[in-house]
């Protein structure tokens, strides 16, 4: 099988406060979806590499919940969701909720379809409360640099 | 303060009038009259609507008094659009290594019927 790089798209739609995440991968849809829905398998990728992650509960099925933290020395971050919707290899309908800020919720739709040679197209369509929380969102998660963001942000203000 | 700041110029880009206005000044500077053309509100609410966004520090105008075209801060842009490649690498990074999970995942998934109630888990032989 040939390996090749896959391009992971990013849309924010300007009319409704959406993030749509694209990526294809070489598996097959069954793959894929289990690398989402076993916990185990989900905590060897979905946090970033100097963060530990631990799944302090994960039920994968409608109607199920979920949360887990990621640490790193004495800082933790914990999220928390419930699964709305799920049919295995197909979809996943999930709330998100970072600890940090409760009254935020973000509904998550994860599709894996079916693309040419048996690979997968995964689609997730991230939907946020307001465009500041959306943009909270883009700017948060980046360890590096957004503070130097920040800061660039501020002296443009200034001028 | 920096996130009010941020806050600021996303606050200002939640009304679709000043997005819309907001993408009209990428192709070029216009006066007031110019902006408000196209909608159905008075004058006074389109400079509303820019004070906003001039506020935000996303656009400005100019001190030309004959014309006062607004003209848009691109940097402000430049920037939003850098948070979203910051966001767009740490989900490559992110399905990288999922790419590298899937390579070493057995091929047994069309063996296993999918339920609808519980994804089963063999957890005993």
């Amino acid at each position: 099988m040939t390996t090749m790089t896959h391009e992971t798209q990013i849309t924010a739609d300007d009319k409704v406060p959406v993030i749509r995440i694209t990526r294809e991968f070489d598996a097959p849809p069954a793959k894929v979806f289990r690398a989402h829905a076993d916990p185990e398998l989900l905590a060897q990728w979905l946090g970033p590499r100097d963060l530990e992650m631990t799944v302090d509960y994960f039920d994968c099925r409608t109607g199920g919940a979920y949360r887990y933290v990621h640490r790193r020395g004495t800082e933790e971050y914990g999220f928390y969701g419930s699964f709305h919707e799920v049919r295995p290899n197909e979809v996943i309908v999930q709330t998100f909720t970072f600890e940090g800020f409760p009254d935020g919720v973000a509904l998550e739709r994860a599709q894996f379809d079916t693309i040419e040679d048996g690979r997968t197209r995964l689609t997730v369509t991230s939907l946020v409360g307001s465009f500041e929380e959306r943009a909270a969102i883009l700017a948060s998660g980046m360890d590096h640099g957004v503070r130097e963001g920040y800061e660039k942000l501020d002296e443009l203000l200034r001028k | 303060m920096p996130a009010d700041a941020l806050s600021a110029v996303f606050a200002a880009l939640a009304d679709p009038i000043r997005r819309d206005i907001v993408a009209r000044l990428t192709e070029s500077d216009a006066t007031v009259n110019e902006l408000a053309k196209p909608y159905d509100v008075t004058l006074q609410a389109v400079s509303k609507h820019l004070k906003v966004l001039e506020e935000a520090g996303v656009v400005r105008r100019s001190r030309d008094a004959q014309r006062r075209p607004v003209h848009l801060e691109a940097e402000v842009f430049d920037l939003m659009t850098k948070w979203i490649e910051r966001y767009r690498r740490r989900a490559e990074e992110r399905y990288s290594r999922l790419d590298e999970l899937l390579r070493s995942m057995p091929d047994d998934d069309q063996q296993q019927a999918p339920t609808t109630s519980k994804p089963r888990k063999e957890t005993r032989p």
